[in-house]
């Protein structure tokens, strides 16, 4: 058992450091907004952002040099992500084409797809966004109805996606449509590299419980799409699906419990303002107890984490360990969020531009965001299915 | 960063595991319950000739020579196997005398407890139930170059069964209630100590009253300086008891997994129901996190870092409601055959109940975590 980095680790989070000292861009919450996918108005800001960082060389370290990446562990990884939560840096804009769509793309592509998208994906040229999830299958994904018919040597697209952040900006999606409705329902699915300029895709914003739009409807009508934009095998879209979902509880693992402290740790500023009566809800006896138990929750978060890192760097596959992660990660956030709000007491109904709001009112949409947490990126209820039935061998319902 | 077991850690966790499935059986257990020793001659001898006795003493006094992570495995290993008898209250006489103690004192004892000739205990706290220098009201009396004990031990484990008892006693009444405690080295049968052997709801777990009335005592290490020792001794000691319990919510959760494969309702396994299945996802994530805790705690107390006061806080606070909670679910997922006295469940619910309350429960540890962050 040993905590400490070695030297070259080291080395790396001076560079990292060093680097978010100079560049890092101040006051940039402003001008994104307080949401976790930001406003139209910063999407320039971020494309810029992402490529200042990937030409620092900090975009796609675990990617191998061959595909565009600095062929580093998941160590290095994680410790960018530490220091990038820690300086409070603006978020990485093409997150699901560094963490899901280029993995998988390197994986499962053909020579000209390995040479046609990582490299942009990385330098933010083209952004990618994820086609999954269906108005009649989120959770029992494998469902989804969305169909690729033949024709020639083109597929022709027709249904619709939802939940699809990004959509709006995004040049590529990944697909998943279903290209033998007579085979079991696993069995007949196909991922497509899709071009979102494709005539017959449109995308229409989602208002949600916040009031943001922060992600979309897609709609496909008879979109044409050549078959060498097949990723992987024709009817094996269903395992290249699940390695982009094992590479999403990664990606966005990595950095989620350093900006969870850093998220208590603003939990306590505002806690120490606030009184209760008459006293700091700090010194509340009650208080102390949930506001202790959330720090050991999101410690626990960490060394739980240390311990899958371990296995990971050992060689071992992220397995459905993650799950339980994210599973804790979501719980911790709600608890978190819901006391942000039990302490504020009669305030927790101001919003942002009341001069009587807390900390400006920001919990507030924090609060009501981090609904979508245990809903997002596979439900709770899916989580433990997946526990159950994969780490702990319980038999399928 | 390596946030895990040595392949040495492995084999000494694959060793203790498979000693203790042959020599610490259910019934076993069960047995030791019904009589005070709570242990078997054979067995104390067989766990010094491994070297367990001794683990984490140095070589120099006769120990193993090896640290709390290490401990952290066995200790686990022994949680899984609910293994009865006076393991525990030894570490902690040991460990009170290797923190305390002069060389005299670590050459006398430390050698003779890692070979199995001698069991220790510490005898801490009182009738007042409390866990800070201000509940320690035993008084010691400078009587002929030596001193004598008076008051009332309460919780003391195996106090029956020790060789040397370490007594935590008054010594002064300083400006801080820390200021004024020493620590005493008080030999079984001395003149004026009754040990009482109470009924326990753990029945693998004894505890006694201890009751000194000028009684003799031999100072173990400085006057009025006791108090840091025995906290260094109960923050390593709760590492070791996380691990303990760690070990036991492991083994529930794999009673209950086991269980849920094969019990049929309704036609179908209980596991492929999500009432079941998800709540022994829950158990999991209990399990996995506490051990977490638990790990960091044993390295940082191994290593001395600043931290390791928070990290221990922060394990027995987590491993307290976690252990309870997973041994609750446990029975609950077994139904009726998990309420009966005949199914183990109940011998790890008790023990998850015992541990719970030593050396602070969840709410006591979460408090001590709000002061070492500064709330």
């Amino acid at each position: 058992m040993d905590f400490s980095l070695t030297p070259d680790q080291e080395a790396f989070r001076e560079r990292v450091r060093a680097w978010l000292k100079t560049n890092n861009p101040v006051d940039w919450q402003r001008k994104v907004g307080s949401s976790d996918v930001p406003r139209p108005e910063a999407y320039e800001f971020l494309r810029r952002w992402q490529r200042q960082l990937f030409d620092a060389g900090f975009i796609g370290l675990t990617w191998p040099k061959e595909a565009g990446g600095q062929g580093l562990t998941f160590m290095e990884e994680l410790i960018l992500h530490e220091e990038m939560a820690v300086a409070k840096a603006p978020p990485i804009l093409n997150i699901l084409g560094v963490g899901m769509a280029g993995p998988t793309i390197v994986a499962y592509g053909t020579e000209a797809q390995k040479k046609r998208y990582p490299a942009k994906i990385l330098s933010c040229e083209e952004i990618w966004c994820q086609g999954y999830s269906e108005p009649n299958s989120g959770s029992d994904l494998a469902g989804l109805q969305t169909r690729a018919v033949k024709d020639g040597d083109h597929y022709v697209i027709n249904g619709q996606k939802v939940w699809t952040s990004l959509a709006h900006i995004a040049d590529y999606m990944m697909l998943l449509a279903r290209t033998d409705p007579e085979a079991p329902k696993h069995k007949g699915i196909t991922y497509f590299l899709l071009d979102m300029k494709s005539p017959g895709v449109t995308v229409k914003p989602l208002k949600q419980i916040t009031g943001d739009p922060e992600f979309n409807e897609v709609f496909f009508d008879n979109v044409r799409v050549h078959e060498s934009q097949v990723l992987g095998e024709v009817n094996n879209g269903w395992q290249v699906g699940l390695t982009t979902l094992m590479y999403e509880r990664l990606a966005l693992g990595f950095g989620l419990q350093v900006r969870l402290r850093i998220t208590l740790e603003g939990l306590i500023d505002m806690a120490r303002k606030v009184e209760k009566s008459g006293r700091a809800v700090t010194k509340d006896p009650v208080m102390r107890q949930k506001l202790a138990q959330l720090w050991i929750d999101t410690e626990s978060l960490k060394y739980t984490g240390a311990r899958a890192i371990t296995k990971l760097l050992k060689g071992e596959m992220p397995g459905p360990e993650a799950s339980a992660g994210k599973m804790v990660w979501v719980e911790t956030h709600q608890k978190l969020q819901e006391l942000a709000m039990e302490l504020q007491g009669p305030y927790s109904q101001l919003m942002q531009g009341s001069d009587w709001a807390l900390d400006g009112g920001t919990w507030q949409y924090t609060f009501l965001r981090s609904r979508a947490n245990s809903i997002e990126g596979g439900t709770t209820e899916i989580q433990k299915n997946i526990i159950g039935e994969r780490v702990l061998g319980l038999p399928k319902g | 960063m390596d946030f895990g077991f040595s392949q040495e850690q492995e084999l000494l966790r694959a060793t203790a595991r498979k000693f203790l499935e042959n020599e610490c059986t259910s019934e076993f257990v069960r047995a030791r319950m019904e009589e005070p020793a709570g242990v078997t001659d054979e067995l104390w001898k067989k766990l010094g000739e491994q070297g367990w006795l001794g683990l984490v003493y140095p070589e120099e006094f006769g120990g193993t020579g090896l640290g709390f992570v290490d401990l952290t495995v066995l200790m686990e290993e022994m949680g899984r196997a609910v293994m009865p008898g006076p393991f525990f209250s030894t570490l902690l006489g040991g460990l009170a005398i290797l923190e305390a103690g002069g060389p005299e004192h670590k050459k006398e004892w430390l050698g003779r407890i890692s070979d199995g000739q001698a069991k220790a205990t510490l005898a801490w706290t009182e009738p007042s139930a409390r866990w800070d220098a201000a509940g320690v009201t035993t008084r010691a009396k400078a009587a002929g170059g030596g001193y004598t004990l008076s008051g009332t031990k309460l919780f003391v484990p195996d106090a029956h069964l020790a060789d040397v008892l370490v007594v935590v006693a008054r010594t002064s009444d300083g400006k801080r209630p820390e200021d004024g405690v020493s620590l005493f080295l008080v030999p079984k049968g001395a003149k004026g100590l009754s040990v009482k052997l109470l009924p326990t709801m753990d029945q693998t777990r004894k505890l006694c009253e201890v009751k000194l009335e000028d009684t003799p005592a031999t100072l173990l290490g400085v006057k009025d300086g006791g108090w840091a020792p025995l906290e260094r001794v109960v923050q390593r000691a709760t590492v070791a008891l996380c691990a303990e319990m760690c070990g036991g919510a492991q083994k529930v959760l794999d009673m209950t997994t086991d269980y849920a494969k094969i019990r049929i309702a309704f036609g179908k396994p209980i596991g492929s129901y999500q009432g079941v299945k998800h709540r022994a996802a829950d158990m999991l994530v209990d399990v996995e996190n506490a051990k977490s805790l638990t790990y960091y705690a044993a390295w940082a107390v191994d290593e001395n870092v600043p931290e390791a006061a928070l990290a221990c806080s922060m394990a027995k606070a987590y491993t307290s409601d976690a252990y309870r909670k997973v041994a609750g679910a446990g029975i609950q997922l077994h139904g009726g055959i998990g309420f009966t006295w005949e199914h183990d469940l109940h011998l790890y619910f008790k023990r998850a109940k015992a541990s719970e309350f030593t050396f602070g429960d969840a709410t006591y540890h979460r408090e001590k975590v709000a002061q070492l962050i500064a709330l």
